[in-house]
């Protein structure tokens, strides 16, 4: 890869080590997706900020990393483990709340901005189409480069956070304007209607694609937010594809089937419970357009089981200034803010055998990582299922 | 250890141990620490990277890793600051012949994989 000279000089160590070793780490996932040279970013979004995602090695490393650094762009970070404002309320244990804080202080004091959100798309203005920058956390990388048409790769949490502090990221993969014309389509040949049949084709995706970019063929012209945003967050939790796009027609492109088939079968590999114990919802955080169907499913109704919203701070206090907030509580429904259900400490199989959500990214992470049992099923049935 | 299948690092790989955890990956119960890993390539969670650190870390961590594909962001940020060699597009005809429990040597720098001859 060219590099400048400033460049040179950062990654020999002249600007100190943290300098020389985020140029590393741009340097190895340069070589990996064969990137000429460096480009400037606008804005990094980091994921690995949830203390039960990154344990003690990611703590030391990022108070070692933060020391004498900041960020050189806008820089938004993912979820923690809890609800700054609930600590009391909650099981976390003390270890787990103290190496939480931990991370935060560092990201505090690189300069990023507390925002703890993992759909930085819905609460942030959005930059021009075409605008590079460098988001990990997969469901906004794939969102924001197939809906909102930026330009990022499916970053990890050490390529952001290096480019968090540089500015700078690689020339590669769906930064470059020919790369983000697929190659592959996928027909789906099921009239896709909720959000977790979005989900289901999105995990299809992920698992078959090996290229940056897929079309799909079959995904209605409107597809809202919560679709294309369940979407996204099953095809980053089951591959390595960055983005999605509507089928290009009068192109050559290879087909592939999802069918009927295809989809029972991941269903029935995530669907591991037949119901749960408790309701949770926001993998991906809820935002604002899904809390407003929310409250208009639930109303004059409570919900039976126990359940638990996770949701940006920010997206609770908008929809608590349209008045949402009290009528999805009054239902009988908790929110948990800075937090996301995707490897919460807050659902352990210490206290529940399974639980009951709509999305598969959730089920996948909750299925894994927190190894409870998950019922897979779209918010409306859930809704008609588990309230009177 | 040999796998044709993808790894989602922070979903299937059990830190403290250096073990495959996910029942459905053909690696289930295997442990990669100390060996060579020859894999696809890593998916999913953009967080596997820390896991990588944290193999390292806890001296659990494979000695190298070889990507048959293209390597992804996630694995080569994680292997870059962990220090654990990394080579990926590996050729087809090598890739083909490696077996878990062979004998290879892993130079990232050449980016060369070579089956020992005993």
């Amino acid at each position: 890869m060219q590099l400048t000279k400033d460049e040179e000089k950062s990654l020999s160590g002249e600007f100190g080590e943290t300098m020389a070793s985020a140029y590393r780490i741009l340097l190895s996932i340069g070589a990996a997706t064969d990137a000429e040279k460096l480009v400037p970013i606008k804005w990094a979004h980091i994921s690995g900020v949830n203390y039960n995602t990154i344990g003690d090695a990611g703590v030391e490393f990022l108070e070692e990393f933060s020391q004498n650094t900041k960020t050189a762009v806008k820089t938004t970070i993912n979820p923690m483990g809890f609800d700054r404002g609930k600590v009391a309320a909650t099981n976390v244990s003390q270890s787990f709340i103290e190496q939480q804080m931990k991370i935060v202080k560092s990201f505090e004091s690189i300069g990023a901005s507390p925002s703890f959100t993992c759909i930085p798309y819905e609460i942030f203005d959005i930059p021009p189409k075409g605008t590079v920058v460098s988001f990990a956390e997969s469901n906004a990388a794939i969102y924001s480069n197939s809906v909102l048409g930026l330009f990022t790769n499916k970053e990890s949490s050490l390529s952001a956070l290096a480019s968090s502090i540089t500015g700078k990221a690689p020339y590669s993969g769906l930064r470059i304007e020919e790369i983000r014309h697929p190659k592959v389509t996928i027909k789906s040949n099921i009239k896709l209607q909720t959000e977790l049949d979005y989900g289901l084709l999105g995990y299809f995706a992920g698992n078959q694609i090996k290229d940056d970019c897929v079309a799909l063929d079959g995904i209605s012209e409107n597809a809202d937010m919560i679709k294309t945003k369940s979407l996204s967050a099953a095809m980053g939790t089951s591959g390595t594809c960055g983005m999605f796009a509507r089928k290009e027609y009068g192109l050559r492109q290879d087909v592939v089937s999802f069918d009927q088939g295809e989809m029972n079968k991941i269903r029935d590999e995530l669907n591991t419970s037949e119901s749960g114990d408790i309701i949770v919802l926001g993998s991906p955080q809820l935002g604002i357009s899904e809390l407003k169907f929310l409250t208009d499913q639930i109303r004059y109704k409570k919900f039976s089981k126990r359940c638990l919203i996770f949701c940006a701070r920010k997206t609770y206090w908008q929809a608590e200034q349209i008045g949402l907030t009290g009528k999805i509580e009054r239902a009988g429904s908790e929110f948990m803010c800075d937090s996301c259900a995707c490897l919460t400490p807050l659902v352990s199989k210490a206290d529940v055998d399974s639980v009951i959500t709509n999305s598969v990214k959730g089920a996948y992470y909750l299925g894994h990582s927190n190894r409870v049992g998950v019922a897979l099923k779209d918010l409306k049935t859930i809704i008609k299922e588990y309230s009177n | 250890m040999v796998t044709k299948q993808a790894i989602n690092f922070l979903a299937m790989v059990d830190v403290t141990k250096g073990v495959i955890k996910d029942k459905n990956h053909e690696l289930f119960e295997k442990s990669i620490n100390g060996l060579i890993l020859v894999l696809p390539n890593a998916i999913g969670s953009s967080v596997g990277a820390y896991t990588i650190y944290s193999l390292r870390l806890n001296g659990t961590s494979p000695i190298a890793v070889v990507c048959t594909n293209n390597a992804d962001i996630t694995l080569s940020s994680g292997c870059a600051i962990s220090n654990i060699p990394l080579v990926d597009k590996l050729d087809e005809m090598i890739a083909s012949n490696l077996r878990s429990g062979l004998t290879i040597s892993v130079d990232s720098d050449q980016e060369k994989v070579s089956i020992q001859t005993v």
